[in-house]
């Protein structure tokens, strides 16, 4: 395939950004849409040119770590699928493929595709987690927790962290990231202690680091890819208000 | 220096509970004066950061991603064992002890095996505890399945996301203690070098990977949990940045480097489609509880897989070892598969590649049963590959996954460097030559949250004096110098070929002649080529930019660099031990029927290899490995 990526290219945080055009002419559609990236860069090297800033590692879709606006989408045209898993067979020979960094004034742009998503750890270290010190546990089976409910807490906590959610949002918001570990500890036993305290430190951390406000248009849903559901959301306004009533 | 594990006295049951209520302690106000620096964020390192901060001590936490939670613990796919015979089908601590040091192919420790299988139990309740969602049964109860290996079920898991599940459990514990100042978090640093003072591990230079600059950090102590090597093939199912350079700047300033050579090949992974791989992608070994595995019997046969009549089928595990069958340890299981495509039966295009087929599984249990099961397994391999294994076998071959070799450590995961520990992957101490599946998960654990905490305690008590030393230091400097000088070297050469030219490279060459089968003269040769790598990378890499700014080329480099070395140690110690064990073959010594061929006689140590210096030979030392509670036999699975 031969196909043109249209890359944003921005040396770093305080520098202006632009789009520069790459044309690559021997494009196999076995290639992941990364590799890509890698034969590019290889090949700016060799040209004596900087190679293009993108973050990436496990590339197996889990670790979360890449993210690319493709097409004016976040993680690209399939959904349930990252950058890294994404494959240049659901492109055409002869696309022009426009790729720019997630977009947010919570995630600055570090250089090129990168971003800076420490806002996220910095949401987690608000709350998002059960105080229970190392040696502190009973037995695992003395904790049981209906199927359906361990089941529901998963579907929350399979949560990447990637930030797609964020950069797809019209305004910005994180409410499926934070909302994610906000119920997958509210739909647990072991969560309950803290139930209130934990949606109420970490909805005003998410505040504090200037995401946007939810106005439910969904899209962050319609993006996520690991299927994050809306429901995550309407829980934690929920547990937001009792826990403000509450205290 | 002689090798010595300290291995405490007494009996095999009762070493960790005795010297765990012996081991002498830091008091609560001595520790809030006492800094330690973990390196690696995985499972390992979170946990240790997450346990130790909670205990008191000051903590700063190291990784080069841009968060704690991407440390390639996060892609473990199947599960965790512990003993906690929940299945009730006979399991114990000492089950769970001798499956590992036999599946080890007893080439590691008895002491710290059964340290790990003890502490097992524990890591589950604790995970339960922090809210990991562990799959369950409709009583409320933990589910558990089988592994390669064993022959009870003690796997815990949650769906195809175990390793997720546990590092996002680490992770939100180690980010508790960071929302408590307790512990400081530096993300997007890499761990250039290592300071000693006085002979001690004192602290660390790291390079800011953001704005390029270099950073001097000091700790009481210091924990490597940096993962294995497994990139050093280039292609592996690690992540991209995984890398060896952390444990490698150890070993050049004094920590012995253990059993380098074993490596462990997964049987089932995506094969490699084509030049521009970049990874590969495994599939869990869970996945054999279910699939069949075979190639067809007739060579090059051109029809579709599931044209071929079952009888025309070879199921070349169930055939080799029937006890076992699709179950045997991963080492096994590749080599067979490597036999039969060797031998021309492989099937697809590259015909390296064997089936694993679900049909009679789906046919048994129903579709939506092996969906539940398996689901995010069958999609990924679908979105790589575009073909649906739910209508059509999975094609699969080995693959680079796991690198049981590492630091070498003491009872207390010490490394022969004092306060300098090594913890996770990043050590050698508890799968000897092949690990078993979801162990991994359950080392990294044990280490973090179980012992760790607890052995690097008697090493401070004796430091508690000792006041924080100002990173102004004459080997602060010294050491900062060492790797500033090292960045320019490579900054300056400019040659023509990017750094991923050198790195597949030799990724060729160790998988060629150090992967899944080595031979005396294979290994000859590949340390020539090794050497000339090396010798050429240093004259003609290329890195444009700056090493005062953001630069993953620079980065890669600094890895690349250390890989290369490292490759040659890993040929030195396969080439000096001539037996087969694990997941290393020596084609030299096998039995008539293709088995390795161990020999005990000769090669039951641990091999601890000690930097002599640049141009020099390593030089080999040896801790001789007792058995006294396991009687060695020949590894079967027939």
């Amino acid at each position: 395939m031969k196909i043109t990526l249209k890359v944003w290219r921005q040396k770093n945080n305080s520098s202006k950004g632009e789009f520069k055009s790459y044309s690559m002419n021997d494009v196999s559609e076995d290639m992941s849409f990364l590799e890509v990236f890698d034969v590019l860069n290889e090949d700016l090297v060799r040209k004596g040119e900087e190679p293009v800033a993108f973050d990436h590692d496990c590339r197996e879709g889990i670790c979360g770590m890449c993210s690319m606006h493709i097409n004016g989408r976040a993680h690209g045209p399939n959904t349930g699928t990252t950058t890294c898993q994404l494959h240049m067979r659901s492109f055409k020979d002869g696309d022009t493929i426009t790729v720019e960094p997630w977009r947010a004034n919570a995630f600055p742009i570090i250089k090129d595709l990168m971003v800076d998503r420490s806002a996220f750890d910095r949401i987690i270290q608000a709350g998002g987690f059960v105080s229970v010190n190392t040696g502190n546990a009973v037995d695992a089976n003395a904790i049981p927790i209906p199927k359906d409910d361990a089941d529901k807490a998963f579907d929350a906590a399979a949560c990447i962290g990637c930030g797609a959610c964020v950069a797809t949002c019209k305004n910005a918001s994180a409410m499926l990231f934070v909302s994610a570990k906000v119920s997958q500890l509210a739909l647990l036993p072991q969560g309950q202690p803290e139930r209130h305290r934990r949606v109420l430190n970490m909805v005003q951390v998410m505040d504090e680091e200037g995401f946007g406000n939810c106005t439910n248009t969904g899209a962050c849903e319609v993006e996520c890819p690991k299927g994050i559901s809306l429901e995550n959301i309407a829980r934690m306004n929920r547990d937001f208000l009792i826990a403000n009533i509450a205290d | 220096m002689t090798l010595d594990a300290k291995i405490p006295e007494g009996p095999l049951a009762e070493k960790w509970t005795k010297y765990k209520s012996s081991i002498p302690l830091v008091n609560p106000a001595n520790k809030r004066h006492i800094e330690i620096i973990v390196v690696g964020s995985g499972l390992a390192g979170a946990a240790a950061g997450a346990s130790l901060a909670e205990m008191g001590y000051k903590v700063k936490v190291f990784c080069f991603q841009d968060s704690p939670r991407r440390a390639h613990s996060i892609a473990a796919q199947g599960g965790i064992n512990a003993a906690k015979n929940y299945a009730n089908d006979g399991d114990s601590v000492h089950r769970l002890f001798y499956d590992t040091i036999k599946g080890g192919d007893y080439r590691s420790r008895e002491a710290n095996v059964h340290r790990l299988a003890e502490v097992s139990t524990s890591i589950i309740d604790q995970c339960v505890a922090q809210g990991v969602p562990f799959a369950r049964e409709y009583g409320g109860l933990l589910d558990n399945r089988s592994f390669g290996g064993v022959q009870v079920s003690r796997t815990f898991y949650a769906r195809g996301q175990t390793g997720q599940q546990l590092l996002l459990g680490a992770y939100s514990a180690l980010s508790r203690q960071i929302g408590r100042k307790q512990a400081e978090l530096y993300s997007r640093h890499e761990m250039l070098d290592l300071v000693i003072i006085d002979g001690k591990a004192r602290g660390i230079i790291a390079r800011n990977l953001v704005n390029g600059k270099l950073e001097r950090f000091f700790g009481h102590a210091v924990i490597l949990a940096t993962g294995g090597y497994g990139n050093v093939f280039f292609l592996s199912t690690n992540a991209m940045g995984s890398n060896v350079t952390a444990a490698w700047r150890a070993y050049k300033k004094g920590a012995y480097f253990a059993n380098p050579c074993f490596t462990q090949i997964h049987p089932t992974c995506i094969p490699v489609s084509g030049d521009h791989q970049s990874k590969l992608t495994l599939m869990s070994e869970s996945l054999r509880n279910d699939g069949r595995i075979w190639v067809p019997k007739q060579k090059d046969d051109p029809r579709k897989p599931n044209q071929i009549p079952e009888d025309e089928r070879d199921y070349y595990l169930e055939r080799r070892y029937p006890a076992f069958g699709n179950l045997v340890p991963r080492d096994i299981a590749s080599r067979a598969a490597k036999e039969r495509c060797d031998a021309g039966y492989g099937v697809g295009k590259s015909k390296m590649a064997v089936y694993l087929d679900f049909s009679d599984a789906i046919n048994r249990l129903g579709k939506s049963v092996i969906e539940a099961r398996y689901g995010n397994l069958f999609e990924i391999y679908e979105k790589i590959t575009g073909e649906n294994p739910y209508e059509t076998p999975m094609r699969i071959y080995p693959a680079v996954h796991y690198t049981m070799g590492g630091l070498w450590v003491d009872y207390n995961l010490m490394t022969t460097i004092p306060g300098l520990y090594a913890a996770g992957e990043a050590n050698f101490s508890d799968h000897g030559a092949n690990r078993l599946g979801a162990s991994a998960l359950m080392q990294g654990l044990a280490d973090g949250y179980f012992v760790l905490p607890i052995t690097v305690g008697d090493y401070l008590s004796k430091d508690i004096r000792t006041k924080s030393i100002p990173t102004d230091h004459p080997e602060f400097e010294k050491t900062e110098k060492e790797v500033r000088d090292r960045i320019e070297k490579l900054m300056s050469i400019q040659g023509s070929e990017p750094v991923d030219y050198y790195h597949k490279k030799l990724g060729k060459v160790m998988w060629d002649y150090c992967g899944m089968s080595r031979s005396e003269e294979g290994l000859k040769k590949a340390k020539k080529m090794v050497q000339e790598i090396r010798e050429e990378f240093w004259k003609n890499v290329r890195i444009p930019g700056s090493s005062a700014e953001m630069n993953p080329e620079l980065e890669k480099a600094l890895r690349v660099a250390d890989f290369i070395e490292l490759g040659e140690l890993m040929i030195d110690d396969a080439y000096s031990r001539n037996e087969s064990c694990g997941g290393h073959f020596r084609e030299e010594y096998q039995t008539e029927d293709g088995e390795a061929l161990r020999d005990d006689n000769n090669y039951a140590y641990v091999a601890a290899w000690e930097f002599k210096g640049e141009g020099s030979e390593a030089q080999l030392h040896k801790e001789d490995l007792k058995f006294e509670n396991i009687k060695l036999v020949q590894r079967s699975y027939k």
